[in-house]
Order: C-alpha cells, then structure tokens, then sequence
C-alpha cells in the first residue's frame, strides 16, 4: 500500500476502511460512505483509495462517476433528491420542487452559494404509493405537500443532522391492500429450510421444477432450470444473488417484501444456497432502500441467533451459509443481473458480454444464481409446502400469484397479491381507479394498455410483468408519461454501447421538440426508426425496451402526438430565434434583423 | 463433425474458442468494427460488428462460434444499421476531419467511407469536453474519443500501466486518466506505449508527427477498410 | 433533368470559405462543357443578389447568423433540389469549433481584447448580421435533398454528383471522391 498525500482525508476515511475491509469488490460500498463524509468524493479521496484497495485511481474514478448518488463536486450538506417518476409528476412534484427550490434560493441541479443544499431530480425512489417523494441525503420523504416540505426547510435553515428530524417525514407505509398466498398467509421462519433438509437439495430442486416458478423479476426463466445450472457447473464457489434492485419506476413490491416479509426472503436464499452449493449470498439493495438496512441487518441477526444462517443451519451438517447486504447507489441498470453482479464486485454497472453467463461464470466468475426478491419468497412457501401446491395457483404458464405495485390515478395506491391470470380490468375495479384510460403495465420498460385492452391478463403467456402497474385516468396526456419515461431512460443508459447510449438521448431530444410544438411527421418516422435501431442493435435490456413506451403510445395513442405536430413538412432542429437572445443581450439589438 | 458456420453463404471454418469475428478474420470474410482489435480482449461496445445469427442480432466479436451458425453480415439492412450507427457516433462527439491529424487513417472514418455515409443524419450534440496536451509526446482529445476502451485496454494488458480508464455514465462517459491531476503529462504515459498506438481516431495522437504523410495519401484515402484490414491484417 | 432545357443552379456560401467554390471552379476546363448544359442564377460569380425558381441549389458553410438562415430559406423555397456542399455545410465544420466557447467571450475577444482596439465596443448596427448560439449543419435549419462531404468535396466528386444530377442519374460518388476532409 502506498501512503497517501492527503493525510486528512485519509484520517477520515481510516474508520471506513476498518469497517469495510480492503478487497476491491468494497470499491462501491467504501465511496457510499466517503459520500456521507465529505458531501462529495474529493480528488483526495479518490487518490487515498485507491492506495488502499491496491487498484489503479481511474477505476475508483471511474465508479465515483457512474452511481447518480456519488458526486465528484460537492452536493451541500443537505441533498435532497425529487423522485421524477409520472406518478410524482401526476402528484405535483414539478411545483412542489420549484416551491422548495425558491424558497431556499437554489436552483434544481445546483448547490446553493452557502454549500448548505442542493435539489435535483432522481429517477423514481420506489415511494409511487406515496409520493410525491424525495431522498434526504439518501433518507426518503412521502406524502409530499407544502406543509411538508415548509418544515423540511425549517430543518434545513436550523442546519438540524437529518437523524433527528421527526420520524414522520420518513415513514413509509407498506399500504398491502389485497394479500395472497405470500403476504397474506403467515410464514414460520424456518419452515422450509426445515422441508429442504429432509428433502435433501436434489428433491428440493425437483419440487422448485414441479411448482412451475417463474423469475418474478419480468423475464420468467424457470427458476429450476437456473439453479440447476449453477449446483451442476463447475466451480471453486457457488453464489446466491437477491436482486433487490428494484429501479423500474412504478415498482415498490419489493420495498414492502423487504419491510414486512424479510424472513420469507432470506428463507428462500437459503434454500437456493441448498440446491445450488454455495456458502454465501449477497443481497443488492437499492440505494434508495438504504432505509431499510439496518433493519434488514437486524433480521439477519436473529436468523444467525436462530441457527437459520451461518455454520451447520438447522443442524444440517456442513450446511454453512451467510448472507451479506450490499448497497446500490442510484443506476437503474444494476437491476440488469450482470450488471448487478460488476457493481456488487465493486465496478461500473456494465452489463457483461454474454455468453457466458452468471450461472456459469458470475459474482467472482464463480457459478451464481441472480433472482428477484419475490422469486425468492416463493421459492421459501415451494420449499414448505412443495411444488405441487404452488402449481395449483396461477395459469398453466404462470404458476402462483404476482405481487402487483399500483399507483396513479386510483383511489387506493399499493400492494395487490393475486394469483397469476387476473385482468387488468379487475385490478382496476379492485384499486378503485375512476375512469381508468391506460396503464403502464411493468413501468416504462413494459407496456402501455389502453382502455381497449383491460381484459387482457397479468401472466406470462399476455402480460409479462415485474409488477408496476400504473393507472390514469382520462384526460390524462399520454405524450407526456412517454415523454418522462424518454428521459428515464437517458438519464440511465450506462453509456457501455452506441445505440443506447445515443439512442436514447435523440429520443428524448426528439420528444422534447415535440412538446416544444416544434415536431413534424418526420419527426415521428424518426422515432419509430431509432426504435428499431435500438431494439435490433443495443447490448442489453435497456436499450432493448427503451423505445417501448414512445413506440407504444405512438400507436395506441397518435393523437397525443399529432396534434402537437406543426403543419409543416419541414422544422427546424432548434429554435431558431431562441438561439439569437444571447447575441441580442450582448448587443443590445431588437431591430426587425435581429430576428428569424 | 466439422466446425464450420457459414456467413452470408460461404462456409467458414473455425477453431474451438473463436468467435464468430475471429473465425471470419482468419477466412479473410471482413465484418465491420470499430472497438475490436485482435490483440486485445473482445469488448462489444460500438455494436458495428452485429451480425444476425439464426435470426438473432448478436456482436460478432463476442459471440463464440458454433457449428451449424447460419451468419448474415453484408446485407443491406445490417449495413444500414451500421451506417445509422456511425452518425450517431459522429453526432455525438466533435468529429471535425477537415482539422484532425487523423484524418486518412482513421478508422470511424474509413468506416463512414466504407458504408457510403454522407452526412451526420441526427442532430449534432456539440458536447463540450476537455482536450489535454499536458504530455510532452502525446496529445489527447475528448472531442474524437468514441468509448471504444482500446486505450484502456491497452494500458492495462499490454503496457501494465493502466493510465485509462472511463468515468460518468451514459452520456457523460468520459475517458479519464490515471494521475491525482487526471492530466495525461502527470501519468505513466509513454509515447511508445501501446495504448497511444491503438486509438482508432484522433482521440490520441503524437505530436510532432503532423502531416508527415499528406492528405490524400493515407492509409484508406484509396483503399476501403475492408480491404485494408483482410489484405494486410489489423493495422 | 429539365428536358433539354438548361439546368438553372444558383450558389452561396454560408458559413464558409468559399473553398467549396474554388473546388467547383477547379473542374477546369469541364466547365465549357458545365455551361452547355446548366445556366447560374445567384452564385458569388454572377453577382445576382437574390434567387430565383432554380433547378438545383448548392449551398457552402453552415449557419452561423440570421442572415444565413434568410439566405438559406430563399433558396429552399426557389430550389427544386438542394445540395449541402462541403463539411461545412453539413456538419458545421470549421466555424462549429466556437460552439463550445460562450458568446460574449468571443464577442469580447473580436471586439475589446483584440490588439489595436483601444476603446473597442461590441456593436449594435443592424446592419451586421446577428451569429447564434451555435454553427449548426443548414440540415438542422431546412429539409436538404442531397450532401455531397469534403473540405472541399474534390473537383472530380462535384463534377460528378452535377453531372449525374443533370442527366436525371441518383447521384453516386466512387470510393475515392468520399472525403470527409
């Protein structure tokens, strides 16, 4: 190790690097609390760990500038973060973050001249339930309102730490409005780890294949035939990965699953850990759900207490598995398991090149299993109550029930549990939406509904789903949700590959022109083109599913989009005439010529 | 069985371990590609190598080979995609050719060349980023670099010096160097490293060297790169 | 293209170094043939201040100030067909390498800073054309039928792209007359 030039810095990171250990795989988790330290990761700092983790400046660099929630300059004291999903939009955060924004002097994207605050916008922070929400110095505010967001600022003005702010401002409410067979029927911690031992992994593993399970995360590989890949290939470790990255906007599932129904999560890594040989999982939590960390320590303690984690579980000789928390910090491409898999190593989340793939070669090129946080609850009721039960519910295709995260415009946001195969329609009915128009069915990267199709069904053989589901009602623009969730993805591409990394940013550039009034019909030709070329050539899921909604909307809604349309053939890429203002202030002309 | 796979009609044969972009190297079957260079580890960022596969888009320099592959390459949808993607990367920078040293032998050009691109398509960005000519020898321009990590890579694998690498995310994506000042005349950078040898525009150029070659007579000023890279080998 | 009629081409030059122009003059002596088959309305050669209906116009350089985009405008409307000339023209080119400075700097730099100008103001007459923001591609300001690359295209590149035009061929330029520089 080299000794570092910036011995005040180093004081202060000392205690963290006590703390976290010195392997690079630490690389994220490290600057996450230089973060909190210096408000920033100062050059210094960037200098200073890498001397300790042993790895070249431009990788710790690298890393401190891909996650939203690290900065290389400073961010204030206080940042706080607007969460900018539609649903937030649809609850009046624009206004109520330009309120704050006045009312502290600061404008959005900049920090203010004491470095006390600095406001910005954040891609959706899982709160839809509830919003409009915002992070604090990564805490989460709900229920946004003016009172609200006066006494924030009250805090902040009283330079008050955030730990002692009141309480209420962070709860969060798990708003579970209709349980099934995972929320609803209580869960004995244990319960199936005890199954799968006396069932022994090969005859656990046959039961997950029996019960149908499908990754809950969007895409539905059989979970069967994940695990089974990994306990068969070869390797020094094997590896269990909880994907609890819940980033796609509209999607707070996994938040309540998390809050209330940790147990049944860790039960199923467990069980995985059975069936597939490995002696250590990793969960991924959301750096928006940093929340829930200490909590989620504190369970894991009491199943250690309990003989549920660490050396010989239940007894079960040579059955030694522990399970680590590590925290995202704000990149919705981590969700992408790949990626998830580099960023828990300590890297840029980048999605690798497959084959091969994270059964084989994974976390440590090691064999890994990646699921979503409810596959692994299910996978905890298949191990107690067996396959077969699991594949009564549901469809043929979609056994068991989708935990369904609903808000927009109805009257009871939050957490439906239904057996796979209801309809849309029901769903409506049942969150109690007022003349329902669409629905974003699995959030920006799913699929708009309209209102002709509400009879069509939740389950893979129709409407795959992560589980967002995001209702509005008439009169509702559906140009603008586009136009968000066009920025969305911008704002996320990782920037790995050229379709996606351009490609997403003409798209909204192209749908920003648009809402200026300055689109044509070229323009839609333009869209429907780059969408094309991003699904056909892009690296990953991202670019893939980063022209649905524009493409989605322009068909099931062109008139949203053609009556913003000039009626000429032909408009100029900028404003012409907005681009002459600056001349016209430095000159201080206004004559006729000073126009176009 | 015999490991062949076939592209566009023609069959190839490959060993175990290649990929599909190896196997046609090697039949002298050219693919188009800007990130990829032999020498170095497979990387699949510029996505100018995609080739359709049974039907499936895939990056050729990733994809390992496989009997019984049916491979489409040099077809006009495939080509148009290409050329789509190569004004997105000129779009996206500040690829000024009438002022760069490169021009000639560069390869995001010669590949604009190749596939008979005339114009920008979308609308230029003109993003504002940092050229750096702190280093005696070698002179780094943001404005020409399209993220295609040959530099990083050769620093790291060839030159053990790790002097690149890329910070910010999507847009912002930014190549970085490895100095506490993130100046390249503050790194272990020599002109004689491979990582100044590989950029395939004019992101890293040595100084000094100007114009030695005039304009007119450069390495794709007569010849595509095509027939550039499957007659002589990578340059 | 015209029906034995002679082609009428008008030209300019935007943001740009009359380079373009000088290239098309270095077709040498193909211009006698040139003027058998195509008659010029406004061009830097004919001094006609205005264009009117042509067949084909070719514009040089980007757009850099109002003037240009007044210029620019005319000539879409009066030309059938409109050609962006050079790298200039299509992709900003050279004058796009202020883009990323800010305007008043430039402003200050031409008219304050520079040597000699004691007292130097920025001025206001109305009569000098207002520059934008930005150099942008005429592209971006007008719908272009065709973009003939270079710095300048090479006198055999535009004697060819003119020649296929009039004789109503889709313009095709070989391997070697595609520069970009």
């Amino acid at each position: 190790m080299e000794p570092c030039e910036f011995p005040h810095i180093e004081q202060q990171l000392t205690p963290v690097f006590k703390r976290q250990g010195q392997g690079a795989d630490r690389l994220l988790q490290i600057l996450l609390e230089a973060q909190d330290i210096f408000h920033y990761i100062p050059a210094g700092a960037l200098d200073c760990v890498a001397a300790q983790l042993g790895v070249p400046r431009t990788r710790v660099e690298g890393v401190a500038g891909f996650y939203s929630f690290l900065s290389l300059e400073s961010v204030g004291e206080y940042r706080v973060l607007f969460s900018d999903n539609i649903t937030d939009h649809m609850l009046g955060k624009p206004e109520l973050m330009q309120y704050f924004c006045n009312k502290l002097w600061v404008e959005p994207g900049r920090v203010s001249e004491d470095d006390l605050v600095s406001v910005d916008s954040t891609s959706c922070t899982g709160m839809c339930d509830q919003g409009p929400a915002a992070l604090v110095n990564g805490w989460p505010l709900t229920s946004l309102d003016h009172n609200r967001l006066d006494l924030v600022i009250e805090l902040i003005r009283a330079r008050k730490p955030v730990a002692d702010w009141p309480p209420m401002l962070f709860e969060v409410g798990d708003n579970i409005h209709r349980a099934g067979v995972l929320l609803g029927e209580p869960f004995e911690a244990g319960a199936g780890i005890k199954a799968a031992l006396v069932r022994g992994a090969e005859a656990t593993l046959k039961e997950v294949e029996l019960s149908n399970l499908r990754g809950r995360g969007g895409a539905g590989f059989p979970t069967s035939r994940k695990w089974g890949a990994c306990r068969s290939s070869p390797g020094t470790a094997h590896y269990v990965v909880c994907n609890a990255d819940e980033g796609e906007p509209g999607t707070f599932k996994d938040r309540v699953l998390l809050t209330s129904h940790a147990d049944q999560v860790f039960e199923g890594m467990t069980v995985a850990a059975r069936v597939v040989g490995a002696a250590k999982g990793l969960l991924y939590l959301r750096g928006e759900y940093r929340y829930l960390l200490q909590r989620l320590q504190e369970t894991l303690a009491r199943r250690r207490a309990a003989g549920l984690l660490g050396r010989s579980i239940l007894g079960g000789a040579g059955f030694d598995f522990e399970i680590e928390i590590h925290l995202g910090a704000g990149a919705y491409i981590c969700g992408e398991e790949s990626a998830l898999i580099e960023s828990l190593e300590g890297k840029r989340g980048r999605p690798r090149n497959r084959p091969p793939f994270p059964v084989a070669h994974g976390y440590l090129d090691q064999p890994t299993v990646v699921d979503n946080v409810e596959t692994f609850a299910c996978a905890a009721r298949i191990a107690e109550k067996g396959g077969a039960w699991f594949a009564g519910i549901g469809t043929p295709e979609s056994s068991g029930s989708k935990i369904l995260s609903v808000s927009g415009d109805c009257a009871r946001p939050g957490i439906y549990e239904y057996p796979f195969g209801v309809t849309v329609r029901e769903v409506l009915a049942d969150c109690g939406a007022e003349e329902p128009f669409a629905v974003q069915v699995s959030g920006p990267s799913g699929t708009t509904l309209s209102w002709r199709e509400f009879d069509r069904r939740i389950c893979f053989e129709d409407l795959p789903t992560a589980g967002a589901f995001m209702v509005f009602r008439r009169g509702r623009d559906m140009f603008d949700a586009a136009s968000n969730f066009a920025r969305f993805f911008a704002h996320e591409s990782c920037g790995f590959c050229t379709p996606c990394r351009v490609g997403t940013q003409l798209q909204r550039k192209i749908m920003d022109k648009i809402a200026g009034g300055h689109g044509t019909a070229s323009d839609l030709e333009e869209l429907k083109g780059l969408g094309r070329l991003m699904k056909d050539m892009s690296h990953c899921g991202l670019g893939h599913t980063a022209p649905n909604p524009v493409l989605d909307t322009l068909e099931k809604f062109p008139d949203m989009y053609e009556r913003r349309l000039k009626a000429l053939a032909f408009e100029p890429a900028f404003d012409l005439d907005g681009a002459l203002a600056t001349a016209r202030r430095i000159t201080g002309r206004d004559d006729e010529w000073a126009h176009v | 069985m015999s490991d062949t796979l076939t592209i566009d009609g023609k069959e190839i044969p490959y060993r175990p371990g290649q990929t599909i972009m190896d196997a046609a190297m090697a039949a002298g079957v050219y693919i188009p590609h800007l990130c990829h260079n032999p020498e170095f580890k497979p990387h699949g960022s510029c996505k100018l190598c995609m080739v359709n596969v049974n039907g499936r888009n895939v990056a050729s320099c990733t994809m390992p080979a496989a009997s019984g592959m049916t491979v489409l390459n040099d077809t006009p949808e495939l080509n148009g995609a290409r050329r789509s993607l190569l004004q997105m990367l000129f779009a996206e920078g500040n690829h000024l050719c009438p002022v760069c040293e490169r021009s000639g032998n560069c390869h995001l050009q010669a590949l604009a060349y190749y596939l008979g691109m005339t114009n920008p398509h979308y609308v230029q960005f003109y993003p504002s980023r940092e050229v750096d000519a702190s280093h005696p020898d070698v002179l780094l321009d943001r404005n020409r670099c399209i993220m295609c990590e040959l530099c990083v890579r050769a620093s790291s694998e060839v030159d053990g010096k790790d002097v690149f690498g890329l910070s910010g995310r999507g847009i912002q994506t930014r190549l970085v160097v490895n100095a506490p000042t993130g100046l390249l005349g503050d790194s272990a950078l020599a002109v004689s490293d491979k990582a100044v040898q590989v950029c395939p525009t004019g992101a890293l150029l040595i100084k000094r060297q100007g114009y030695r070659v005039p304009v007119g007579r450069r390495m794709f000023d007569h010849k595509p790169i095509s027939v550039v890279q499957t007659e002589g080998g990578h340059d | 293209m015209t029906d034995g009629k002679k082609v009428r081409i008008a030209t300019c030059s935007l943001a740009g170094c009359f380079g373009c122009h000088m290239s098309l003059l270095d077709i040498d002596e193909r211009v006698f043939d040139l003027m058998q088959l195509v008659e010029f309305d406004r061009t830097p050669l004919t001094d006609i201040k205005h264009c009117g209906p042509c067949d084909v116009g070719i514009v040089e350089g980007g757009v850099c100030n109002a003037e240009n985009v007044h210029v620019l405008k005319e000539f879409r409307k009066n030309c059938k067909v409109l050609v962006a000339t050079g790298a200039c023209a299509i992709t900003g080119g050279l004058p796009a390498l202020r883009n990323n400075i800010d305007l008043w700097d430039c402003f200050q730099e031409v008219y304050q800073y520079e040597g000699g100008l004691e007292g130097g103001q920025v001025p206001n007459d109305p009569e000098l054309p207002l520059p934008f923001d930005q150099v942008r591609p005429i592209a971006e300001v007008v719908k272009v039928d065709y973009f003939l690359p270079g710095c300048p295209p090479p006198a055999d590149a535009i004697w060819k792209f003119l020649s296929d035009l009039i004789a109503g061929r889709e313009p095709r330029l070989d391997y070697e007359m595609l520069h970009f520089d």
